[in-house]
């Protein structure tokens, strides 16, 4: 649109009558920004934003139900720990979510990879770091196979991924024999995997390095999406494959580094999981998929893809760990802990397909 | 699974005119699921059996606790393969029915294994443990363990799942009985009005529900001194919460007999558990239907009871007068999984 200014310059007639009709006319749209327009303007540029709200407003509510113990630094930091598992998760979710995939495997190899861990550091005996270290690889193995079957067969992550949790599954109850492995023999053997367990306090709150560890991921994978081409690739894939392609970006070797970082996300994941409940049981995280995506969706990252904010996620996650610990102070019935995260899974698609609309 | 099917499709396979002459007796066990030690154990011992008699087992399982379209499908399958009778471990004792139904009226005999399905005559028998009975010995042990104490316990539920199926009823409110406490309904958890229970929570029967329940119990209360779990995988993610405050006191009583749950009462992890005998219950089951196959007779339910009792046992290390109970040396002889 030309400005007044402009029209000082030439003087034509019809541009008289634009000088005449006042300077205002391109400010009009301005004028009548709606409340609604403007919190749709924010949520849009802010992904973080809605569940942030949604996790004070749910912190509020419940302290003043169940007043000062549900605020206590000790309760926080309980449910902090309680949200590890899933926030590392959730990291990996998030970013297969960003390229508009999804990924179906995540707890199948979170709990592969931590029999792996197990059994290498007790069964074989290798040194606990070296046992890591090879959990960590199977990791990176099977987000690798994930990627393959995504770029290079074509199939659609939704299908991949449910094939390959299924096989996962198998592998890991075929590897670990359906036997647990006991808190005591870890600790034995391997007590560097029960690290991610080890708690330290700050005034009141209890903290586990794996907590920090989660956190420190969140901040490594922020940057990494924020700061780095590599993260600009993974929003413009997920965004529009086409024209990231056409732009120069090689979509397939993002999508393959985005699955296989998500592997060895996954496989983090299993060494803090071993730090929480102490031993190594191939029956854990029968629910993980869906509770990280259930986290990534309630954060507010688009199942469309490309758009989203890792923070989010934490947030996601947080929220769903404030409402379960909540509602179990409260005394609440475990029926309605489920009813209300389902609820907030609908509100928060919700929200989503309204900010979506530009 | 799949790998299941595959063996069903070479079985029907190698059910061809050739084989078939041979007429071996099939046997088809359908569990829940194929990932609890549990269940594994009991294939194993349903296995074992039918090697050393010769018959057939052809095994199944659901996808997850509560799978029951893979049961319907089990139970299809092996009217189609001609088996002779099926133990089968219901996910959802109400749902499958029909399906029963349908195979006794195809002239096999059903035998439900650990959970009795609902009503429990849709079986011909059911061979389970007595979880009332598992959960009225460790409410005995620990009211007998504290002793005075027991009158100002406070106590800590840490149940299976928000579905109340019978095992999981039966377990808690057994415990609570033992215990000495009023149950109120005796079909439902949770409705006891006795202040020394701090609450009921649930754990999916895992470390990690188990963790999270008791991290959140302890919130409401931080003084309970008596932890009742469901199985001992939920005791030792219990135990780990405790640990993580210091409290390595407090008693937790479970049911299963493990023997990771075992080895975690040696370790006074847990300080008594009910021990149940998966493999005793699926060679008994394979037993009855050869009987069944040979002469047409159906196994009778125990005395007083509407199932086949195939027994329980109290594991710990601290016996109290008046309870029968082993050592948990005794129990690692015996334990499954």
């Amino acid at each position: 649109m030309t400005t007044p200014q402009n029209a000082k310059v030439q003087t034509a007639d019809h541009e008289k009558v634009a000088n005449a009709a006042g300077g205002d006319f391109a400010t009009f749209q301005g004028a009548q920004v709606s409340l609604a327009d403007r919190l749709h303007q924010f949520f849009h540029q802010y992904p973080v934003a809605a569940p942030t709200i949604v996790l004070l407003a749910a912190i509020a509510l419940f302290s003043s139900i169940i007043g000062g113990r549900f605020l206590d630094p000790f309760n926080l930091s309980l449910i902090l720990q309680q949200v590890t598992i899933i926030g590392v998760l959730g990291i990996a979710q998030t970013l297969i979510i960003l390229t508009a995939g999804i990924d179906l495997s995540v707890g199948a190899v979170m709990v592969l990879t931590s029999v792996i861990m197990g059994r290498m550091a007790v069964e074989v005996g290798l040194p606990s770091g070296l046992a890591l270290c090879i959990g960590l690889i199977a990791g990176g193995v099977t987000g690798w196979i994930n990627g393959l079957l995504v770029t290079r067969f074509r199939l659609p992550p939704f299908i991949v991924t449910l094939g390959t949790w299924n096989i996962f599954f198998a592998l890991n109850l075929w590897y670990s024999q359906s036997e647990t492995i006991r808190s005591q023999e870890i600790e034995a053997a391997a007590p560097l995997l029960h690290w991610t367990g080890t708690a330290i306090d700050i005034f009141g709150a209890r903290l586990t390095y794996g907590s920090l560890l989660m956190l420190g991921l969140f901040v490594v994978i922020w940057y990494a999406l924020k700061w780095t081409a590599w993260g600009k690739h993974v929003y413009a894939t997920g965004d529009d494959p086409d024209s990231a392609k056409l732009a120069g970006i090689r979509t397939e070797r993002v999508l393959m580094s985005v699955y296989v970082v998500a592997g060895v996300l996954c496989a983090i994941a299993a060494w803090v999981l071993i730090g929480r409940i102490g031993s190594v049981s191939p029956q854990a995280g029968m629910m993980a998929n869906l509770d990280s995506i259930t986290a990534v969706v309630i954060g507010g990252t688009s199942l469309f893809g490309g758009r989203g904010s890792i923070f989010g996620t934490l947030m996601g996650a947080l929220v769903v760990g404030v409402f379960r610990n909540g509602l179990a102070l409260a005394g609440v019935d475990v029926l309605w802990q489920e009813f209300t995260v389902g609820a907030l899974i609908i509100v928060a698609v919700g929200v989503d397909q309204w900010i979506r609309k530009v | 699974m799949k790998k299941q099917l595959t063996a069903l499709a070479l079985a029907m396979a190698l059910a061809s005119p050739l084989t078939f002459a041979a007429e071996q007796t099939i046997v088809g066990l359908i569990t829940k699921t194929n990932t609890n030690p549990f269940f594994v154990k009991m294939r194993q011992g349903a296995e074992e059996k039918a090697e050393a008699e010769g018959v057939k087992l052809l095994s199944f399982s659901g996808k997850f606790d509560g799978d029951n379209d893979s049961q319907v499908q089990a139970i299809e399958n092996l009217i189609a393969a001609g088996a002779k009778g099926i133990l089968l471990t219901p996910s959802d004792p109400v749902a499958i029915v029909p399906a029963v139904e349908r195979a006794r009226e195809a002239g096999l005999l059903v035998i439900a294994l650990d959970t009795p399905l609902s009503p429990a005559t849709a079986a011909d028998a059911t061979f389970a443990t007595d979880n009332f009975k598992a959960g009225v010995l460790i409410g005995e042990w620990a009211k007998a363990q504290l002793g005075d104490k027991a009158a100002t316990a406070k106590i800590a539920m840490l149940d299976l799942n928000s579905s109340a199926i019978t095992v999981d009823v039966a377990r808690d409110q057994g415990f609570l009985q033992g215990f000495g406490i009023d149950l109120n309904d005796p079909k439902k958890m949770g409705d006891e009005t006795d202040s020394r229970i701090v609450g009921n929570e649930v754990t999916q029967g895992a470390e990690e529900g188990g963790r999270t329940a008791m991290e959140n119990l302890m919130q409401k209360d931080p003084g309970i001194n008596v932890v009742y779990t469901i199985n001992e995988p939920a005791a030792a993610g219990a135990y780990e919460a405790l640990k993580a405050v210091g409290k390595t006191d407090v008693l937790i009583v479970s049911v299963d007999g493990g023997c990771p749950g075992v080895s975690n009462v040696k370790d006074g992890v847990i300080g008594a558990t009910s021990m149940q005998f998966p493999l005793l219950m699926a060679s008994m089951g394979v037993d009855a239907i050869l009987e069944f196959a040979k002469t047409g007779a159906k196994p009778q339910a125990s005395e007083g009871l509407d199932f086949v009792n195939t027994g329980v046992e109290l594991i710990t290390d601290q016996p109290v007068e008046g309870i029968s109970s082993k050592t948990s040396a005794e129990g690692l002889e015996l334990c499954w999984g």
